[in-house]
This record gives structure tokens, sequence and C-alpha cells, in this order.
């Protein structure tokens, strides 16, 4: 196998493993009811850590997300309570303007050569800011069309429900799958988070593929509101509160490397879905704080840390000696 | 002569100084040309206004007998000017396949037809008979290998003139062999060839012609057979035979205990496996082109780079010289090439410069106390005679001599056995140059021991007991006594290789 899929090969395994140990323990857990639910309660989780993995393939980071999502939810319920808007002409609109707002952090990161870390900080500030300005209460979204797209789904061999809203995360997983893996815009991606210097001589357009890709997560970000918003009937401007933090676990231990030119979008769903076992599993012993969540999550990131540590120094060991090779005469160009 | 490319008075000016000075650079259809001269000479400079990474400042470019004005790398690229770097340029995480059709992926509904890529990049590797499974990570492969891919995207994009930077840099005899049937190759169907290397071995096995920079400006050139080797390294350097012998320091050898003693001591693709003893009170000059592998041995020895073979012993004692730090223990200090970027700190003061390594040594339990401190800083002040306003003046503000003068000052307060400076007079003017050169022998009469390494021949010659000659990563040739000059060390870097004076 190759040492690119290896770590997610490695997220594949402990996903198995661990549905395998909860499966002994609690046997009702391997239903596709269970599973239904799994993929319904993460589906906005998954589509944001799609998005995200996107960027950091490009070797950024995207920290906006979470407010945009809290920012789509007081959005949607401030429309539709004070417009009369149909639901979807809503949806669309908020997904242009979380596109544009990504967009937008994308041009600045390019143009003004900031780091991504200090932009998408700036946009979740601003982002959360404008979700408090529209609404500070919480507010209900009750609509006949989306009572219908809460209630539409497709009943699986077991029972088990695989609703709109999941379809729609393993629909966006598979259409970035092949955006990625499959499509010229992917190379690129994947050429930028590798060595953006080295790209653009190879003639890639760097600015343009930095700012389609917060673009792109952006867009995510929207549509994991508009998901987020309609799982949960609400919108209130201090929901999601640190999930740009959980995406971006989910996105490392799906086998992405954090510097970026490295991963498979598929992993990342695998991520959010280990993330998600642990707490279903939580939820069958019914003893443990849900707090657990949070440290075996913890664990698993170190783990995955030092995997791809080791990953690539396996790799690049003998490219060292280049490395020293190439500085030195970086050194002697730079006094000739 | 059928020029393909004929760049004429290319002027290139920097803040300060004249990069180039109407440089001339004539490229024949078909041949290999050589581009040669030592640092600073311009030959980057040169390359990078032909391939549009600077805007030249003056002269004309034909391209076919037009007038071109790249101005970027992609422009280049698109007129018919490819470059391929001793850095590899390609992304080492991508498919060898993705790497040589980036930016002309063949489609299918919108996505990369990943089967007709593979194949395209296939067909393009089998006229470099080379036959890989494209759909491996090019990091999956040898450097020469690599260097291969990216001769073949370069030639693929361009047609007409390929640049060559120092691709033999990090390749072995094999490699090497194996890419000059490639260049031959893409010579004999017509293309425009720059090589750029320091081995000149490799100059003039493979080349038709060459041209000699020094200095920014054309000190000749011609066909390779009419140039023999002393006459180019004559004219890389500057230096004449005939110009009158500088005198050689007239002091009793060194006969003093060996201070440091290496046998056999060498890292593979670094240095070859050399022996050298140093004895005490004894100035060592280590001279040879750029490339020749004189700064990897003074890294070797200084446990930068560890050393894969030999022993070696500092004052009687065997050490592992494995790290600086032990290296450092062991009472020996380096003065490295490049002052800014592995010398100074420049925004620490000259006091905390001048402590930097003796307090690194003692530990940061043991601080040394202030008004030590400036004891020894104001003491190494005046006797180097470093030119500073105030103690605490940022270093990085400093002249390059003072620079130099602080970093010699920070060893001199560890009291080393042996020092190796490399390059100590780079880039300083000429006042702060002779003081330098005082403070050398002045050391070596205290009974410190010192490796030099310099391209400035007659300094070398006039305070070195001995001089050792390196090429092509090993020693050449060792001139004691009455043989050093600089005559005598300019045909030892010169003489063929059959001719090798035994180390």
């Amino acid at each position: 196998m190759s040492a690119r899929l290896l770590p997610f090969a490695v997220t594949c395994a402990i996903f198995v493993l661990a549905y395998g140990l909860a499966w002994l323990q609690f046997p009702a857990i391997l239903s596709t009811r269970v599973i239904g639910n799994l993929l319904t309660d993460n589906a906005y989780l998954g589509i944001v850590a799609v998005g995200m993995t996107v960027v950091i393939l490009s070797g950024g980071i995207d920290l906006s997300v979470g407010a945009v999502i809290a920012f789509s939810g007081v959005f949607i319920g401030v429309m539709l309570r004070d417009t009369g808007l149909h639901p979807y002409a809503v949806f669309l609109l908020l997904l242009a303007i979380t596109t544009l707002f990504g967009l937008a952090m994308g041009a600045v990161i390019h143009l003004l050569e900031m780091p991504p870390f200090i932009v998408t900080l700036a946009g979740m500030f601003m982002a959360r800011g404008a979700a408090y300005v529209l609404s500070i209460d919480s507010i209900p979204i009750r609509h006949p069309a989306i009572e219908a797209i809460q209630s539409a789904y497709w009943l699986m061999p077991g029972k088990g429900r695989l609703t709109l809203i999941a379809g729609l995360m393993l629909l966006t997983v598979a259409a970035v799958t092949l955006l990625i893996h499959r499509s010229p815009f992917g190379t690129r991606v994947m050429a930028v988070g590798g060595d953006a210097r080295t790209a653009r001589l190879l003639g890639v357009d760097v600015g343009r593929t930095t700012v389609a890709v917060y673009g792109l997560s952006g867009f995510c970000a929207g549509l994991a509101g508009v998901v987020f918003a309609v799982y949960t009937s609400a919108g209130y401007s201090l929901a999601t509160v640190g999930t740009e933090l959980d995406a971006i676990a989910a996105v490392v231990i799906g086998g992405t490397l954090l510097t970026g030119g490295s991963g498979f979008v598929p992993g990342t769903l695998i991520g959010v879905l280990i993330m998600g076992l642990i707490q279903t599993y939580i939820v069958f012993d019914g003893t443990l704080s849900s707090w657990w969540t949070k440290i075996v999550i913890g664990m698993l990131l170190f783990g995955f840390v030092a995997l791809q540590k080791g990953l690539v120094q396996l790799r690049t060991g003998d490219r060292a000696a280049r490395r020293r090779a190439a500085r030195q005469s970086g050194r002697h160009r730079a006094t000739a | 002569m059928d020029a393909v490319l004929e760049a004429r008075g290319i002027t290139k000016l920097f803040p300060g100084t004249v990069a180039l000075d109407a440089v001339d650079l004539v490229l024949a259809r078909g041949e290999v040309h050589a581009l040669l001269g030592e640092n600073g000479a311009g030959k980057s400079t040169l390359i990078k206004c032909l391939t549009g990474a600077y805007a030249r400042d003056g002269g004309t470019v034909l391209l076919d007998g037009r007038p071109v004005a790249p101005r970027s790398t992609a422009d280049a690229q698109a007129l018919g000017i490819g470059t391929v770097y001793q850095e590899v340029n390609l992304l080492a995480n991508l498919t060898v396949a993705e790497n040589l059709m980036l930016g002309r992926e063949p489609r299918r509904l919108g996505l990369t037809n990943r089967r007709s890529a593979c194949r395209e990049a296939a067909r393009m590797l089998a006229d470099y008979d080379l036959d890989i499974d494209v759909t491996r990570p090019l990091d999956a492969y040898s450097v020469a290998v690599q260097q291969i891919v990216a001769i073949a995207r370069a030639v693929s994009l361009s047609d007409k003139v390929l640049i060559l930077d120092e691709p033999t840099a990090s390749l072995d005899a094999a490699e090497v062999e194996r890419l000059f049937g490639i260049v031959r190759r893409l010579r004999d169907r017509g293309l425009a060839i720059v090589f750029i290397s320091h081995f000149l071995d490799q100059v003039y096995a493979i080349s038709d012609r060459l041209t000699v920079l020094r200095n920014g400006r054309n000190v000749g050139g011609g066909p390779v057979t009419e140039v023999d080797r002393l006459a180019l390294i004559n004219m890389m350097l500057g230096h004449d035979l005939a110009q009158a012998e500088s005198g050689h320091r007239t002091r009793a050898p060194g006969n003093g205990p060996p201070a440091a003693q290496f046998h056999d001591f060498g890292r593979r693709g670094r240095v070859e496996p050399f022996d050298l003893t140093v004895r005490k009170g004894e100035i060592v000059g280590l001279a040879g082109l750029l490339g020749s592998g004189r700064t990897e041995m003074a890294e070797v020895i200084f446990g930068i780079d560890g050393h894969d073979s030999g022993t070696a012993e500092v004052s009687g004692t065997a050490r592992r010289l494995d790290s600086p730090r032990a290296a450092i223990r062991a009472g020996m200090g380096f003065c490295p090439e490049d002052r800014k970027t592995d010398g100074i700190v420049a925004d620490l003061g000259v006091r905390e410069n001048m402590m930097l390594a003796l307090q690194a040594r003692r530990g940061w339990t043991r601080p040394v106390a202030r008004r030590e401190q400036d004891r020894m800083v104001a003491d190494y002040i005046r006797r180097l005679d470093v030119r500073t306003p105030h103690v605490e003046k940022p270093v990085g503000e400093l002249s390059g001599g003072n620079q130099q003068k602080v970093i010699l000052a920070r060893w001199l307060l560890m009291n080393p056995g042996f020092l190796i400076l490399d390059e100590p007079t780079r880039g300083i003017d000429v006042g702060a140059h002779a003081e330098i050169i005082r403070v050398i022998e002045e050391l070596c009469d205290r009974g410190m021991s010192l490796l030099v390494i310099s391209s400035e021949l007659d300094e070398l010659a006039t305070y070195s007991d001995r001089v050792i000659v390196m090429r092509d990563r090993r020693q050449v040739a060792e001139l004691a006594g009455a043989e050093v000059s600089t005559g005598a060390i300019v045909s030892a870097i010169a003489a063929a290789p059959q001719q090798r004076t035994a180390p």
C-alpha cells in the first residue's frame, strides 16, 4: 500500500475495531438504526469537516466555520420570522453569503499574504458578532417545508433511517472526493499544499486556488449551517462554539496531514464517525460522563499526529541530505 | 553560427552594486554551453534575467532572431526557455504523472482523465529510457530520477533552450553518466543547453563551448578544446600565474604535538574520507573551488554533519565528534562561512553575541556574572579592535568585518585549542581584512591551531604553514613549507584528474 493511504487505512481499522469492541459489549449497537442516527447526528459536522479538509490540504486552516454555522442558523431563523421568503430561497441566499465570505477571506489571505490562522480568526469573530447582531435569543425555525425535510428519510434494511440531511452529507463527501482526487482543481490544491512556491513555478495560479479553497469552505460551512438549523429547528448565536476544532480533529484523525498536500477526503468522514461512535458508546453505557468523548478524541489526536510524524520521517529520511544541499546552494545563490 | 539565443550587453543593477555589467551569452543550436564562475560571479543573476525571474536593466535578448523580454518563468517557458534547478522544482507529494501533466491534464466530463494522463506521462518518459510507475508519488524515486522527470517536463514545455543549474550536485557517478546521456541526446535534437556546474571534470566531459563570468563581467570563453584547465581556473579566480608570488610567512613550521588528528574521516555524499593532522600552533589552509568539499570537510569535522567513517583525536584523546556540542566540548570552535545566517544573532547586542558560546557551555544554571562579562567583552573589543559605539549595539548593525570579529571573540572566549575559520575574510573591507589576518597569525603564535578555508588564495598562501587542496569532495594535494604559493595552489586545483597528487 502506498504510504499516502496508510493513515486512511489506520483510521478505518480503528473505526472497525472500536465498533467491534462496542458491539461485544452492547450487541444492539450494530444495527442500521444506530448507523442512521450516527450519520444524522453528525451530518453538519461531516459537511463542515469536508470543507476543512480541502483547506488543510491546501496548507491553510479555517477557524471561522463554527461561527458561520451559528450565523447561518440565526440568519435562517430571522429571515423566516421577519420576511415572507420561502426557506429554499433563504437557503440559497445564505449559501451565497457564506461562500462570498469564504472567498473574501481567501482573497485577503492571498493578496495581503496574511497567515490563514489570523484572517479566519478575524472571520470567526465577525461571523459570531453578526449572529449576535441579528439576534441574541434562540429563534425557533418552523416552516412546513423544513418539517418536510426533517421527516424525509429512506428506510434502510433493519428499520434504520437514512435521513435527507445524512444523505446530503454523504453526497457532499462524494462530490468533494471527486473534486479533490479526480479533478485538475484537486491537483492544484494538493500542489499548493505541497509547496506553494514550486507550484507557482510550475504554472499553478496559487491565488485563484487559495481563494477558491476558502470559498468552498465557506459554502460547506453554510450548508452545514442549513443542516444544523434543520436538525435543531432553531437558530442560536451561541451554538456550535468550537465546532471548527472538532472539524480539524476529524480531518487529522481522518489521516490528512496538517501541513497540507497529503490526505484523503473520505478519511475525514471516518474521522467524524469515530468521534460520533464514542458519543454513541457513552449513551449506550449510560454511566460515563460525556466529557470522556473529549478525552478519547484528545488521545486519538495525539496518536495520529505521532503516526503521521513517523510516516513523514520514514518518507523523508533520505531527503534530509537533499534539503541540506538545497539550503547550501540557496545560500550560495543568495550571495551571487 | 546558428544562434538560438543571443543575449548581448545584459546589465543588472542592484542597490549599490552592478551584478551584471554588459554580459554576453550566445547559445548555438545543438550545443552544450557551460556557464562558469565563482560565487558571486553573476551566473545566477544572468540565468534569472534570461528566465524572467529578474527584469534586466539593460541589453537585448534575441530568441531565434526575435527580441524577447520574459516577465516571469512561465513566460520564458512559453517562449521556449526551460530551467531545471538543483533542488528539483517539482512537487514531491504528487504522483509522477501529476507532476508531468500539471496545468494540461487531459479532461473528461470536467474531471482528470487519469488513464490518458498516465499514458501520456509514460510516453514522455519513454523518450528518456525511464520506465517507472507514473502513478506513484514523485518522492518514491531517487533524486536522479526526479531530475530526469523535471527535464522531461521542462523540455516538453520549452523546446529551444534548456538551462540546467547544477544538475549533478546530488548525483553519484553512474547517475551523472545517465544524465549526460540524456543531455547529449537533447543536444542532438537541436536544443541549446546551458550547463552550470562547479565540477570542472564534468564541464570538460559534456560541454562544447563555455563562457566564464567574474564579478559580473565576461572574462573569457570559447570552445572547450581551446581553453585548458589552468587557463579556465585562472579566468574564474582572476589570478595570473605570472603574478608576483606573495611572500610566504617565514616562521618555523609547527613541530609541536598534534592538536587534532583525523583518520579516514568522512561522510558519504558530503566529503570522501580524509586524513588530517593539525599540529599545535599550526595554520592549515584549505583551498579548492566552490563545491570542492571545503566547507563540507569543516562541517563534518565540527560535527554539524555527523561523520560515518573514521576516528578523531583531539589533543591526544579520542573523541566522538557527532554534534557541534561534542566538538565544542573537545575544545574546538567554528566560524561559519555565512555569518548572517549561521554566525551572528543579528538582533542581540555585541556583548550577548560574544557570550553565547561560553554561556551555552556553562549551562543556564551558572550565569556569567555581569561584571565578569563586561570585563571579558571589553578585553576582546580592545584586542580585536571591534569598532562599535557601545557593547549593547545590535550586531546586525555593524559592518561585516566587525561582525566577523565578534564571532571570533565568541570562540576566543572559550579558549579553544583548535579553531576552524570558513571564509573569514569574505565580504569584508580591505582594512578589516588585514586585521583579521593579523589576528589569525597572532592566535597561532599563541599556540592555537587553525584550519582556514578561503577563496583568497594569495591570502591563504601568505599565512598557511600547509595548504590542503580539495577537488570533487576529496583531498587532492597537500603543499607544505616552501611549496606553498598561489601558483602551486592554482596548479593543484587545475590538475587534471589523472595527474592527481597523492593525498
